[in-house]
């Protein structure tokens, strides 16, 4: 029960930030929700004089005496939808009206244990402390009302808001429990509910800031003004880790509006980047238009560092080169090189996707505000401890003076796990004296990213002469993230080679999965469903390409590669595979389940029906983040020889869902991405810089090219939750191109399919 | 520069740097931050807003140009987020980040007061100046007909 620790109600004001004040921002979005809630006012007492003003059980959640129960997100709201699952699953166990709920934001705290809001994890990790939260609180009422009323608290019930003692006919509300909470233990373990009786978990509740996205009263970092404060463009080093050679700021300061042009550190070209800033020159001025244009009037001179030669129409080449030799075994199972040798015929390919952008509709935005006291800052981070952290280490002051408020994010996708923005912010903060709002702009974020790893995946496969594939030998090739934290990094992680690697659930005998060696030119980040993307893409193509080789139904073949229904574990087969952080026991990958998304998914599509001229039925199935999602898609070509996707179907096991509409959006939403990024999604460069600069070079999924309808299924499975936010995404770029496939007979074995001249 | 124009009603006047974007002078001067920056070069639709009834990308329409004209913005389409549109997104949770729709809900209120009931191939024409990285276009146009009071 990590993170339960009960507090009392002056230490969370003091950690949460109440006391502050200040902000001139509205950050109240909807009735009962506020994000930042942490600089709302202190909720008013009900002047009663003993006892105390509310209840804190744990960190979670806050009962106050009016009855309101205030719930603390601990987790970023990106869209997935956690600001409202997560009172769901609290306010449940509580037995709490969800009209009575007041939602607040936590900042950034290692009392709250896990915040990066990263990796599919809200649910999927925190289902039981969520759970324990609001188990622990009602559990801690009774044993208030019990008291009070001298019955056994075995004989007392929650509902509706309230503790009832049967017998007696004595019912008390959780406000008016608060003032009797003094000196009552928590349980150490709380008995959960019996799922039965769930009353939201389950429950398809509205979006909690839907009210407030639809009138433009949802706050984003972007959004955030204070008193005094300046706005901030920074020009970066076009090249990854170059500096400033020197600048002339003469014109910048010209500009009207500007108030002054300042040098940020340049970061240490002999140490990795981590999450601090790139350097770099920043305009500041009294809006954010007078900022941009000061910035075009700079006239800097670059020193290009040790990446100024990166072209990656070379690379692409030096890493196809890469996966042809042998790498380091990081799977085997039985002898795949000597059963290609034996078999009755073999398959050759090469598949490779470039480097993308998480491209969050709202670009990294932050405001920092530096005093005396200390740092705040409001920033839309996925992983506000870091931002804690990285400000901190930046400023060289202690972190508990650094208070890192989160704000809605418009949009994540991995980038805002990374605070350089929000250090930039604090660090021009100091040196101006001023509060400073830092806003990237859309070239900034496609060009100064953390960027997901471009890979190169060498396959062969060996079939005996009925058609069974005997032997499967991949190699992958990509830069690492972790040449972000090390620049001593060895290749990738045993954590990267699980995102969909050393998972390979096919029921193979000689298997052996290769890592090959990869240079980073460039920061490598996450982007949604990480290296899942790439091996997704590659992995799920290829079989489809032995399905057709063989001249087998793809479902059929998908299934014979799956095998029987059995529990595999990459472990067996020497692999060090950390199953996404999670136990094989409680998560595991179950075939049989695997094969149930397929035939679901395939059944949802009609497959095997008669389609329309022109047109193709892709499949493909992939297990991450502890789910497994099933993709159909039907595409044909349009009269100009483009891919068009007709409709897409998609299945996910995700074992026990907390809200269903949310996961149902979630898939929706993963499949307009991969589309995105299996369509057109690449960053290049030359001479080391990105080439991409905005939405006219890297270009998204919009309405008209969206299919027609996107069918989504939740498959019911009495199992922990799996992860929703990431899964839904790899399958589809393999879905597509084993569609078009279908429909034109051309093999599709790089992304973006744009480079192929179809979209 | 001042221009005089008005917004949500109000006439006002502002004070600007020359050149400067409507979508700043909203965001930084009128200090309604509803209206979203997303490229800057009228590529994404997260900043539109209404002209005189027109949407426009404010992000690339200057300032001097709205001199006296009436401006609608994203809380201004309704006193209590009561609009038909508005509506038809709460009720099928069209938003996921909600970043990009305050554009979305001014795009489609546009639209469906030139073309009352829209067919998917005008919702695709109207609507695909709109990038949702989210991917709620399924949601959106079945909100659009929701808001044209056709079942969807």
């Amino acid at each position: 029960m990590n993170g339960l620790q009960r507090i009392s109600r002056r230490e969370f004001l003091n950690r949460t930030g109440q006391a502050g004040g200040g902000l001139v921002f509205a950050l109240s979005v909807g009735a009962a929700c506020t994000p930042g809630g942490d600089t709302a006012a202190t909720p008013p007492v009900n002047g009663a004089a003993e006892g105390p003003d509310a209840f804190m059980p744990n960190v979670y959640v806050n009962i106050r005496r009016d009855g309101i129960v205030e719930i603390i997100c601990h987790r970023s709201e990106m869209g997935q939808g956690i600001r409202t699952c997560l009172p769901q699953v609290i306010a449940d166990e509580l037995d709490a009206d969800w009209d009575r709920i007041e939602l607040k934001q936590a900042l950034g705290d290692e009392k709250y244990g896990d915040q990066n809001t990263d990796g599919s994890t809200s649910i999927r990790r925190h289902f039981d402390l969520l759970r324990g939260a609001g188990a622990t609180a009602r559990e801690m009422l009774v044993a208030a009302a019990a008291a009070d009323w001298g019955v056994p608290a075995a004989e007392c019930v929650t509902r509706d808001h309230a503790v009832h003692h049967e017998a007696s006919g004595r019912s008390a509300g959780y406000g008016e429990l608060v003032a009797l909470t003094d000196g009552v233990e928590a349980p150490g373990t709380p008995t959960f509910k019996d799922p039965a009786n769930y009353r939201y978990i389950g429950k398809s509740l509205d979006n909690i800031d839907g009210y407030a996205m639809s009138v433009g009263a949802a706050n984003y970092g972007i959004d955030l003004t204070f008193p005094g404060m300046l706005h901030a463009s920074i020009e970066r080093c076009p090249t990854h880790g170059g500096a400033v050679a020197a600048f002339d700021a003469t014109a910048a300061k010209a500009v009207a509006g500007v108030v002054d042009v300042i040098q940020l550190p340049d970061p240490d070209p002999a140490a990795a980047p981590g999450f601090l800033p790139l350097g770099g020159v920043a305009v500041l001025a009294t809006n954010t238009w007078s900022a941009m244009q000061g910035r075009a009037a700079l006239d800097i001179e670059w020193a290009p560092g040790k990446n100024g030669a990166y072209e990656s129409e070379k690379y692409r080449e030096e890493l196809h080169a890469s996966a042809q030799k042998e790498g380091k075994i990081v799977l085997e199972r039985g002898d795949a090189v000597a059963a290609l040798t034996t078999a009755d015929r073999t398959h050759v390919a090469d598949y490779y996707a470039p480097h993308l952008a998480q491209a969050p509709m709202e670009p990294p935005a932050a405001l920092a505000n530096v005093t005396d006291d200390g740092c705040d800052v409001w920033s839309c981070t996925q992983n506000p401890q870091a931002t804690q952290n990285t400000v901190a280490g930046l400023l060289g002051i202690d972190k508990a003076k650094v208070r890192a408020h989160v704000t809605l994010l418009g949009g994540g996708f991995g980038r805002k796990s990374k605070p350089d923005f929000a250090a930039e912010a604090a660090w021009l903060s100091r040196a101006t004296g001023k509060p400073v709002k830092v806003t990237w702009t859309r070239e900034d974020d496609l060009r100064h990213g953390f960027f997901h790893s471009v890979s190169a995946q060498h396959l062969e496969a060996g079939l005996d002469d009925a058609g069974n594939v005997t032997a499967w030998h991949q190699r992958t090739a990509f830069p690492s993230i972790g040449s972000t934290f090390d620049v001593n990094a060895a290749g990738p992680s045993a954590g990267e080679l699980g995102l969909g690697f050393t998972d390979i659930p096919y029921a193979i005998p000689n298997l052996r999965m290769e890592a090959c060696d990869a240079k980073p030119h460039v920061r490598i980040g996450w982007l949604r469903s990480v290296c899942n993307v790439y091996h997704a893409f590659a992995i799920s193509s290829f079989a489809d390409e032995l399905a057709h080789l063989t001249e087998t139904d793809p479902p059929a073949f998908l299934k014979q590669l799956l095998g029987a229904p059995r529990k595999v574990n990459p472990a067996d087969d020497g692999a060090e595979y950390p199953n996404y952080g999670q136990g094989l026991d409680t998560h595991p990958i179950d075939t049989g389940r695997i094969a149930g998304v397929l035939d679901t998914v395939a059944g949802m599509a009609g497959w095997g029906r008669k389609l329309p001229a022109g047109h193709g039925l892709g499949i493909a199935v992939h297990r991450s983040f502890l789910s497994t999602v099933g993709v159909v898609a039907e595409v044909a070509a349009d009269k100009d020889g483009r891919m068009q996707v007709v409709e897409l179907w998609m299945a996910i096991d995700a074992g026990l869902v907390v809200n269903p509409d949310r996961v149902k959006a979630q898939l929706e939403g993963a499949g307009i991405f991969g589309m995105s990024l299996a369509l057109y999604g690449e960053l290049s460069a030359k001479n080391g810089a990105i080439v991409q600069g905005n939405f006219d070079t890297y270009p998204m999924v919009r309405m008209n090219q969206a299919p027609r309808a996107i069918h989504t299924h939740i498959l019911p499975v009495d199992a922990p939750p799996g992860g929703v936010g990431e899964p839904g995404v790899p399958p589809v770029a393999p879905a597509l191109a084993n569609a078009w496939f279908a429909a034109t007979g051309k093999r599709l074995r790089e992304m973006p399919f744009r480079k192929a001249g179809i979209a | 520069m001042a221009v005089t124009l008005t917004i949500n009603g109000t006439e006002r006047t502002l004070d600007a740097e020359p050149g400067m974007p409507l979508l700043w002078a909203l965001r930084d001067l009128a200090g309604l931050t509803g209206t979203k920056f997303g490229c800057g070069k009228a590529l994404c639709g997260a900043c539109t807003v209404h002209v005189d009834g027109e949407p426009v990308r404010s992000c690339s329409f200057p300032l001097s140009a709205a001199d006296g004209r009436e401006i609608t913005t994203i809380e201004g389409l309704s006193p209590d987020g009561s609009h038909p549109v508005q509506v038809a997104w709460r009720e099928l949770n069209v938003p996921q980040c909600g970043y990009c729709q305050s554009g979305q809900i001014m795009s489609a209120v546009a639209l469906l007061e030139r073309n009352p009931k829209p067919s998917d191939a005008d919702i695709d024409t109207a609507m695909s100046g709109n990038i949702c990285r989210c991917g709620t276009y399924t949601r959106i146009r079945a909100a659009i007909h929701r808001a044209a009071g056709e079942s969807s």
